[in-house]
């Protein structure tokens, strides 16, 4: 056993570090998967056969989920003990926890490269409980099973440690969006044969993830960066996640009827859907304000610049992918003309990035130092690589995002919009996309380039980081 | 509290505005639907309402004044007036089921039953968060240094009896 890391309030806090090791790891996967569609859009048969474009598609959004899910665990694993004020309830379970879930998460992404799809359902029995074939659920049903399995024995760890410390308002919301996101991930056993059906209870999975729970899950841990580097009273910042949360709810839960517009769902819902999703952006707006507020009302100059960039940073972004492009293609007459177009591509680029890459950075921000023993922040260098990386995928995100609006915007016009006979079919409208495909492949490699100087920016090794307390900032 | 009834006041708006839009594009329609509405008990919808929202201020007025017990009175009876409203509801929500004018009806029925049932279940929110208080007041669980938390309630309240006004009219008798 190592000597026990003096930067830590609890020792078991340091099981984090594995879940966000490994979920960068995934993360860079994700990305380079996003090269080489980016690519397949330009050069259609590039790395055809080894790779084609529906296998690259899956592995893209699939290591999105997972290495989100990581992050959400790590971020767990290390804000839960703090706010409880106690030691995790079982360190091991949640290492084990960590092997079984990245083993599984490897054997399935490999299974994806080296398999075709369908033979991967027959080696895996899908015949027994089908559930795979499904957009962003495509992993086996034996996969599954695992998610929930580690799931659950997350779910025991995290609950036992509430439930024998203090509970605050952080951590029961994490707990809340915790349990959420595990309850729902149930439909995806639920597959009828009825494709209205399955897409109904689908976007349960989906949009309830993105669009309830998981906001909650962002809104605490945004809260105890803030709590953390702010030193706002806590009255205050749990006075803002209660607005928060409301909002999300109210606005996320009816607002999953923005995806049964077209699939054989009853009219009621352009309505519903329409009204109720139109108010989404507002708990983005809030936690805009919520982070620029607490940060303004500082009690304390945190060393760790870093962290708090990547909190302002991902409730702006959130607001605008999340909020504002989703609400561009959310009303049931604008979506009829643009539904499944660049503009869905470019609306979940933003928003993902946004809301949830950008909220596991701000704590690995935050917490990866004293996870490394550096002390509150790493140095000054670090930090500017870090800094570094924050602009250039944030800036490389907006321009990819721009340039599929523009896609979309196009794509629209050609395809959809157009009086019948003058509309282009879909590859010819493609082929009129090729310039802006092309500057989003750009973009895209603008973006590995901050994810490599950020990566970049954990290689400082040096014990001799800022151990100078916080300073007082005077009144 | 007040953040949060300016959401619900601008899901609400939306709702409203979505309705005078489609009346707008859609009159005839919607002057032929409007018909088949029974307007004669919104008079006694509307005092429930009122009435309701007069007792829990009332109410207010107690907890100020240290009775918690009498508030918590107060608030019962205005519970058992709000239920006039309730019961009236649910029986136009069973006629117009009976007649086949259902949210699938055409594009008026559906925009009342999203307008009306998002209303009503606010209704039985507002009337569960008015039990919470009077049980809390009855055990003195307010006072007239301690009374935010009823204060809140009550201001809900308000909120739903705000929007059946400006609903009534609208939905029922202008067009």
């Amino acid at each position: 056993m190592s000597i026990a890391n003096p930067h830590l309030k609890f020792a078991s806090q340091a099981v984090a570090k594995p879940y966000f090791v490994f979920a960068l790891i995934l993360f860079l996967g994700q990305v380079l998967f996003g090269l080489i569609m980016g690519l397949q859009y330009v050069v259609g048969d590039f790395l055809f056969p080894v790779i084609p474009f529906n296998v690259a598609r899956m592995v893209h959004t699939n290591l999105l989920i997972v290495w989100l899910l990581f992050g959400f665990m790590g971020a767990a694993y290390y804000l839960v003990p703090e706010e409880a004020d106690r030691e995790l309830h079982s360190p091991k379970l949640a290492i084990l926890l960590f092997w079984v879930f990245a083993a599984a998460g490897v054997l399935t992404i490999l299974g994806y490269l080296l398999v075709p799809y369908a033979g991967l359902a027959r080696l895996t029995h899908n015949e027994l409980l089908p559930t795979m074939g499904r957009e962003f659920l495509e992993q086996p049903t034996i996969t599954k099973l695992g998610i929930v399995v580690v799931c659950l024995g997350f779910l025991y760890n995290i609950g036992m440690t509430l439930l024998k410390g203090r509970k605050t308002t952080v951590s029961m919301v994490m707990m809340t969006g915790l349990i959420g996101l595990a309850v729902f991930f149930l439909f995806s056993f639920y597959n009828p044969g009825n494709l209205a059906r399955d897409k109904f209870y689908w976007w349960w999975v989906v949009h309830l993830w993105v669009e309830g729970v998981w906001e909650l899950i962002m809104g605490s841990m945004l809260a105890f960066v803030l709590i953390k580097i702010t030193g706002v009273d806590r009255e205050v910042v749990e006075k803002w996640l209660y607005v928060i949360i409301a909002m999300a709810l109210i606005t996320g839960i009816i607002g999953t009827g923005h995806h049964f517009f077209w699939i054989g769902a009853p009219e009621v819902w352009l309505w519903v859907g329409s009204i109720f999703s139109a108010l989404e952006p507002l708990p983005f707006l809030a936690m805009v304000m919520f982070a620029f507020s607490m940060v303004k009302n500082r009690r304390r100059e945190h060393p760790n610049r870093a962290a708090t960039l990547w909190a302002k940073g991902t409730t702006v972004t959130a607001f605008f992918g999340a909020g504002v492009w989703g609400f561009l293609h959310t009303l049931a007459p604008v979506n009829y003309y643009t539904h499944g177009t660049q503009l869905t591509a470019a609306h979940g680029h933003l928003a993902f990035y946004g809301a949830y890459a950008m909220i596991v950075m701000t704590l690995i921000s935050y917490a990866m130092p004293r996870l490394r023993g550096l002390g509150e922040a790493a140095d000054e260098r670090s930090q500017t690589l870090e800094v570094w990386g924050f602009w250039l995928m944030t800036l490389s995100m907006v321009m990819i995002t721009l340039l599929l609006t523009a896609a979309g915007v196009v794509q629209v016009l050609l395809q959809r919009w157009a009086e019948d006979g003058s509309a282009l079919p879909f590859m010819s409208t493609t082929e009129q996309l090729r310039g802006l495909f092309w500057a989003r492949l750009v973009s895209g490699v603008g973006f590995l380039a901050g994810l490599v100087c950020y990566l970049l920016s954990f290689r400082q090794r040096a014990r001799a980081a800022l151990r100078a307390p916080a300073r007082v900032v005077p009144s | 509290m007040w953040l949060f009834i300016l959401a619900e006041l601008t899901v609400f708006a939306l709702l409203i505005l979505a309705f005078s839009v489609t009346q707008q594009l859609k009159p005839q329609l919607f002057g032929q639907s409007r018909q088949l509405l029974d307007t004669s008990t919104g008079l006694a919808m509307t005092l429930s309402l009122l009435s309701a929202g007069l007792l829990a201020a009332l109410a207010q007025v107690q907890v100020r004044q240290g009775q918690s017990r009498r508030a918590a009175w107060l608030l019962l009876a205005a519970m058992l007036v709000a239920c006039v409203y309730v019961g009236i509801k649910l029986g136009e929500y069973r006629h117009l089921l009976g007649a086949g004018l259902g949210i699938e009806h055409n594009t008026f029925f559906t925009l009342y039953w999203i307008l009306t049932g998002f209303h009503f279940l606010h209704v039985l929110l507002g009337l569960l968060i008015l039990a919470w208080l009077a049980l809390t007041a009855w055990r003195h669980g307010y006072g007239p240094e301690r009374c935010s938390g009823f204060e809140s309630g009550v201001l809900y309240w308000h909120m739903v009896d705000l929007v059946w006004v400006l609903l009534f009219p609208l939905v029922y008798l202008i067009g």
